[in-house]
């Protein structure tokens, strides 16, 4: 078996899901090599052959490759895909948009966000916004499949694999890249994060969301939002977490006036330790909570960052 | 420009699902179904481009079983001019849904396809990617705002850290996020009108695809549940439980 992992990669820099691929790779079992694909990844396709289990780095560096537009990145893929049994990448949404336009191209089924491998050609997956656990097996040749992070413990970095270059160049002449405004934060990725503090409707407006800011400060978290909330325009879409939006499983999940519905608890439930702040007791995110503080929020969470 | 939308039966998005005793799949009989939640905000947007005069004609499509026909006639009562059922028991995943789509492209040759980006029973968000690479179109997937401008598509996309914009030359192929719009509800007299609305019924041998799924679904069990907690009384004992017993903080 030999296996294709697609690397994650953002503002020059190795992403830290792409080690979590790769132990979906080991877990499959063979040679893994990573595709680094992109514009002047030359410095991330070093990182990529430190990851420990990875035999060789193919880098495709090239203009056609900038932002990974799925056109261009699938038809890259196809034309590799020949030399692999499998072919992975992460359940981002550069994961999600590329790799179903390479299965297609190859004529065979992609499996979806795979928390655990069973066999060559066996995996699990939550459907059903994670109300339900598939255990599903391929059929095809290819296997070609996205991987849902934290199902996987990341691979660590001592290795010094080869590093080779691709020359196939694919044509593009039907997307553009036009623009990207990208959220600035000195906070820890959302998906990466040891500690996860998310508010919800209950914030009122954006302008509260800064109650949460002292608390993820002393804590090192980072700072998610429920989808009604993102709705709302209190926060932007990227901080969104659940069956739609980001799948988070930190050590400590801190919601606060969120009511719980089960497209958010998809997103958060694999959480360690899960606290809930909300005032009304009733509330289902009670369920799931380890600890659950039955409080108004206004005046909870100033006295929670005093106390930290 | 003529635009297909696709829209899939499944459970409503508020039911609570069970697994079956057998662990063979998840319990359907008599559960609540409707049009997926991302497939209205699909159809929504084709009526808002028809209604801005940028469309001028709007075919919902969708390939499942008979009672699928019930989703195929909310879009007509939402605004869609006709329908097209492609009818077949299989249980259909996202390859075999693309396939039946991309013939349907093939034969009505629309100017822009809008898919949702993820259907909520099976979460595979794969079909309107697997359409374009079939029909050999481009993709603005996860799409919060689509702008059609002189044979082009501005389709803006939710992604991991925030927005992107990509232009692409049409035909294409879109997927909706939930912010794209806030679809309208159907009104009884257009819920009454959408009944005499043309619908044509195909069998995927008539389009002579495949559609039944090649992956194997051996076993479905519910996910392991999570204990539930202790209600604490004060912020002091939150934060004594999550330092002593919890110990994940310090
Ligand atoms: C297809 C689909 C996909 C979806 N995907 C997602 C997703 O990915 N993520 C997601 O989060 N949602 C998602 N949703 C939406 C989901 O169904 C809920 O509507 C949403 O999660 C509710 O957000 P909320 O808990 O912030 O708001 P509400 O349900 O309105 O809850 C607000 C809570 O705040 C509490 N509160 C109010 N004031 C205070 C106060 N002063 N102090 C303390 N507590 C207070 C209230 O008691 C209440 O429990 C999706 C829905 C659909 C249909
Ligand atoms: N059987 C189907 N019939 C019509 N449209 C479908 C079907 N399956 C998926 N789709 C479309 O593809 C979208 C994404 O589904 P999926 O990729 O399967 O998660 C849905 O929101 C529909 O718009």
């Amino acid at each position: 078996m030999s296996i294709l992992v697609l690397a994650e990669h953002h503002d020059g820099a190795l992403a830290g899901a792409t080690a979590h691929v790769v132990a979906a790779a080991q877990a499959i079992g063979g040679d893994i090599d990573v595709l680094v694909a992109g514009e002047n990844v030359g410095a991330i396709a070093e990182a990529a052959a430190k990851l420990d289990g990875v035999s060789k780095v193919r880098v495709a560096d090239n203009a056609a490759y900038a932002h990974l537009l799925a056109e261009p990145t699938a038809a890259l893929i196809a034309e590799l895909a020949g030399d692999y049994s499998h072919v992975l990448a992460c359940a981002s949404t550069t994961g999600k948009n590329v790799l179903p336009r390479v299965a297609a191209l190859k004529d065979v089924a992609q499996i979806s966000e795979i928390i655990a491998v069973e066999s060559a050609d066996t995996f699990k997956r939550p459907i059903y916004a994670g109300n339900a656990i598939a255990t599903v097996q391929s059929e095809d040749a290819l296997k070609v499949i996205t991987v849902r992070t934290t199902g996987f413990d990341a691979v660590g970095e001592g290795g010094s694999a080869a590093v080779e270059a691709v020359d196939f160049v694919a044509d593009n002449a039907q997307s553009t890249f036009v623009k990207e405004e990208l959220a600035q934060s000195d906070r820890p990725e959302l998906g990466a994060a040891k500690v996860v503090i998310s508010g919800g409707r209950g914030m009122g407006n954006g302008d509260n969301f800064k109650l949460l800011d002292g608390i993820a400060d002393k804590l090192g978290a980072a700072i998610g939002a429920s989808r009604a909330a993102v709705d709302a325009g209190f926060v932007p879409n990227d901080m969104q977490v659940g069956q739609t939006g980001k799948i988070v499983a930190p050590d400590l999940y801190i919601a606060v006036g969120i009511s719980g519905a089960i497209q958010h608890l998809a997103g958060m439930k694999d959480s360690k330790v899960i606290v809930a702040i909300n005032k009304d007791e009733e509330a289902p995110i009670f369920q799931v909570a380890d600890y659950g503080l039955v409080a108004d929020l206004f005046e909870a969470l100033p006295e929670l960052e005093q106390k930290l | 420009m003529k635009v297909l939308v696709a829209v899939k039966r499944v459970i409503d998005y508020n039911v609570k699902i069970r697994v079956k005793p057998d662990n063979s799949d998840v319990d359907l009989t008599n559960v609540k179904m409707a049009m997926n939640p991302f497939c209205e905000i699909a159809v929504e947007e084709a009526v808002r481009l028809k209604e801005r005069g940028v469309a001028t004609e709007i075919v919902a499509v969708t390939v499942g079983p008979k009672a699928a026909q019930e989703q195929l006639r909310t879009a007509l009562a939402l605004g869609a001019d006709r329908a097209i059922h492609v009818e077949t028991d299989e249980r259909v995943e996202s390859l075999g849904a693309a396939k039946a789509l991309a013939k349907l492209v093939e034969e009505e040759q629309p100017g822009l396809v809008i898919l949702g980006k993820q259907a909520i029973d099976t979460d595979n968000n794969q079909t309107g990617q697997m359409l374009a690479a079939l029909t050999g179109l481009p993709q603005g997937t996860f799409a919060s705002e689509v702008v059609i401008d002189n044979d082009k598509a501005q389709v803006t996309r939710e992604i991991d850290g925030g927005l992107q914009t990509v232009e692409l030359s049409l035909p294409a192929i879109v997927t909706t996020d939930l912010r794209l719009n806030e679809p309208r509800y159907a009104k009884l007299p257009d819920i009454m009108k959408a009944k005499k609305k043309p619908m044509d019924v195909k069998s995927p041998a008539e389009l002579g695809v495949e559609v039944a799924s090649k992956v194997k679904l051996l076993r479905v069990e519910p996910p392991a549940e999570r204990q539930g907690g202790v209600k604490v009384g004060s912020v002091d004992e939150l934060v004594d439980k999550l330092k002593n017993e919890a110990k994940v903080i310090s």
